[in-house]
């Protein structure tokens, strides 16, 4: 028997590193490891003994990339806790920061990261010697995204204006406002971005996916709403320990997350897109129609314009919210410490995020628990991988080396994010 | 004439600060054009094997295999600086080593003995000689900007190290300790942010570590009779520098008879 070994030591275009060996025999892929091997940082035991509202500020620096998602996850978390509810123009201004966040990691991975991948460069730089236009407009489509972020958060990575409870300053009109024209220009880029992504080639290749998102009874969810997939799961996200576990299997280092009764999962982009496409704004609608996403995809490689979409969605949702600002007049809720436990999942650019933390009378934390988007999507992206023997049979080892590879970057793993947690879920595995 | 090599390298770290590299929206083709990005995975696939002119190098080392990887790094870079508070610090990570390790092992892994790592998180400079330090948890990008442009051009960066205080004053921002009795770390805080905190009306929490000659224990004992609670100060001392000698000093001063609320 003649076996084939595709092994890429250093993943690129990934956030934090992560290796990839895949085994084909003939048409079989024998073997799909997806290995994200950065140290561990032990965020859920440093979590333990601190104030829960310094939650947000510490699990922000697990993710340099959607430090806006962790600080999100943690406020609604330790607020569940606290039984805190965060209303009105806050709540407006949390999803203004999201939405932020989702523009500049969105286009960051669609054309820096992924679009190399279908156009054969190696980078984006080698891109914008060759479509120069389209690399300027889409970094300033990024700028705008994170102009919102620093503008709301005081910076782009690890913003140091979110608390519990609401915000530390709320920006005044005028300061919103002056976002509007670099906004409304960058949708109308992001829109003739989209067109030009849906020129790609996509790879033909399809899989019978459960897809996992937050679905919220009026809008396109990022902060809230229950856990519904395309399998029938519609669940409050209380009972996402029940539902959503983690296992071990013997060919990685990390536990990957199954649905309890049926398998594997994926959440992000797609998910959302496929179970929320009728809670879109009419220009992020006509934008999927135009491209022919439609909610019955499942092909991995068009997640690349779910993306596209989502950002446009993201730009019409933020110049909506801008233009109807009224500040609040406090910039936060008040809390007052009690011991309980609290748990949250927003959408991360990547898919669901969960936190989970456990308070004494005094708010100090006593036991954390966190499941980062990419995590949840790994065994998925291996199970890809392990279903595209056929296509890759034909192709060079180069050739399928390369394509496997882009298939990783579907998902935009975020591995720092997931390390952390992923081999100390298989460990536990092992516990007496 | 060829173009300078830069390295950008990843040891225990979130990315964020080598993401400052490319939310250089307006400057980034242009770094791009000036310099050869030979080695930097989270951007592109190209691998150059080095000599490398600059090596920018962001996280700590929590790991043997890392102890000894940076030492590799080191012999290939003319010159080597670090980025943010991982690599200059040891990061909100080397709170392990102030605690018992073993049980933070036992926390996150039923088989700490399956795991390497070390008990401890360590600044680079700890492993390595490094020829410029950039602070901040994130670093700021102008700063970064500014410093892959000095060595590339052979002169010392400049980069000020005096407090976050001063920025606040230069800013003309009302001082939220003075004026709100909010605890704030501006006094002792190495300058670089632009005194961002104190502009949203929230105190500094110390995320470039420590000024040129900071007077932590003064503080701590300040902020403990403005009203904050000895953990509290201990706490504020204790994230993203923890590591820090002066910022020990001060988690020290607070936390004084092992009282822990």
């Amino acid at each position: 028997m003649t076996t084939r070994t595709i092994k890429v030591d250093i993943l690129a275009r990934v956030e934090g590193e992560g290796a990839l060996t895949l085994v084909l025999d003939g048409e079989r892929v024998i073997d799909a490891r997806l290995e994200l091997f950065e140290p561990p940082r032990l965020f859920e035991a440093m979590m333990r003994g601190r104030a829960c509202t310094e939650a947000p500020d510490i699990t922000a620096r697990i993710c340099g990339i959607c430090p806006v998602a962790y600080e999100m996850s943690a406020c609604h978390a330790v607020e569940d806790a606290l039984g805190v509810q965060v209303g009105g123009e806050l709540r407006e201004l949390r999803r203004l920061l999201y939405c932020g966040e989702w523009i500049e990691s969105h286009v960051l991975h669609m054309v820096m990261l992924h679009a190399p991948d279908f156009l054969g460069f190696p980078d984006a730089m080698t891109l914008a010697k060759h479509q120069p236009e389209r690399v300027r407009g889409s970094l300033r489509i990024k700028k705008a995204g994170n102009a919102l972020v620093a503008t709301l958060g005081g910076r782009e990575i690890h913003p140091v204006n979110v608390k519990v409870g609401g915000f530390y300053r709320v920006p005044r009109r005028a300061e919103l406002a002056a976002l509007l024209p670099d906004l409304r220009a960058a949708l109308a880029e992001a829109e003739e971005t989209l067109g030009w992504l849906a020129t790609f080639e996509f790879p033909a290749f399809e899989r019978d996916y459960e897809l996992v998102s937050l679905r919220h009874p009026t809008e396109y969810p990022m902060n809230e709403g229950r856990l519904v997939s395309t399998k029938g799961l519609d669940i409050d996200i209380h009972e996402f320990g029940a539902h959503l576990q983690e296992h071990q299997v013997p060919h990685s280092t990390a536990l990957q997350a199954r649905i309890v009764g049926r398998g594997s999962y994926q959440s992000g982009p797609l998910a959302r897109f496929v179970q929320n496409a009728d809670r879109l704004s009419p220009r992020a609608s006509a934008a999927a129609v135009r491209v022919g996403l439609e909610p019955t995809c499942r092909n991995p490689y068009r997640m690349l314009l779910a993306r596209g979409v989502e950002t446009i969605y993201a730009l019409d949702e933020a110049i909506r919210i801008i233009e109807a600002y009224a500040p609040p007049a406090e910039p936060a809720v008040p809390l007052v410490m009690r011991a309980g436990t609290g748990q949250a999942v927003t959408e991360a650019p990547r898919g669901i995020l969960y936190h989970r933390y456990v308070l004494d009378d005094a708010g100090i934390v006593q036991d954390a628990q966190i499941a980062p988007p990419t995590s949840q999507n790994q065994r998925g992206i291996e199970e890809d991988l392990l279903a595209m023997g056929p296509m890759l049979a034909s192709m060079s080892l180069e050739q399928a080396t390369r394509r496997a590879e882009h298939a990783v970057r579907n998902y935009d793993p975020c591995i720092s994010c997931s390390t952390h947690f992923l081999t100390l879920r298989f460990e536990q595995q092992g516990s007496p | 004439m060829a173009r300078p090599k830069l390295a950008v390298w990843k040891f225990a770290s979130c990315d964020g600060c080598q993401l400052s590299l490319l939310d250089c929206e307006d400057e980034l083709l242009a770094v791009a054009e000036a310099i050869d990005i030979a080695y930097f995975p989270e951007a592109t696939s190209h691998v150059d094997p080095g000599p490398y002119q600059l090596s920018l190098v962001e996280g700590s080392i929590t790991t043997p295999h890392d102890a000894t990887r940076i030492r590799d790094i080191r012999e290939r870079s003319a010159a080597l600086v670090t980025i943010g508070a991982c690599a200059t610090a040891g990061g909100i990570q080397a709170l392990r080593n102030f605690r018992d390790h073993a049980a933070m092992m036992a926390v996150v892994y039923a088989r700490p003995d399956y795991i390497a790592t070390l008990a401890t998180s360590t600044a680079i400079a700890q492993h390595v000689k490094v020829d410029f330090e950039l602070r901040g948890c994130p670093i700021d990008k102008r700063q970064l900007l500014e410093v892959v442009s000095a060595y590339l051009h052979g002169r010392r960066p400049n980069v000020q190290s005096h407090s976050t205080c001063v920025e606040c004053k230069m800013r003309g921002t009302v001082c939220v300790m003075v004026a709100k009795g909010q605890p704030c770390l501006g006094p002792v805080t190495h300058a670089g942010c632009g005194a961002l905190c104190p502009s949203y009306a929230r105190g500094c929490y110390g995320c470039f570590g420590p000024s040129d000659a900071p007077r932590t224990e003064p503080l701590a004992d300040r902020l403990i009779a403005l009203g904050s609670t000895r953990g509290e100060v201990e706490r504020l001392f204790s994230t993203f520098n923890v590591a820090a000698p002066a910022f020990r000093e001060g988690a020290a001063r607070a936390g004084g008879g092992g009282h822990d609320d």
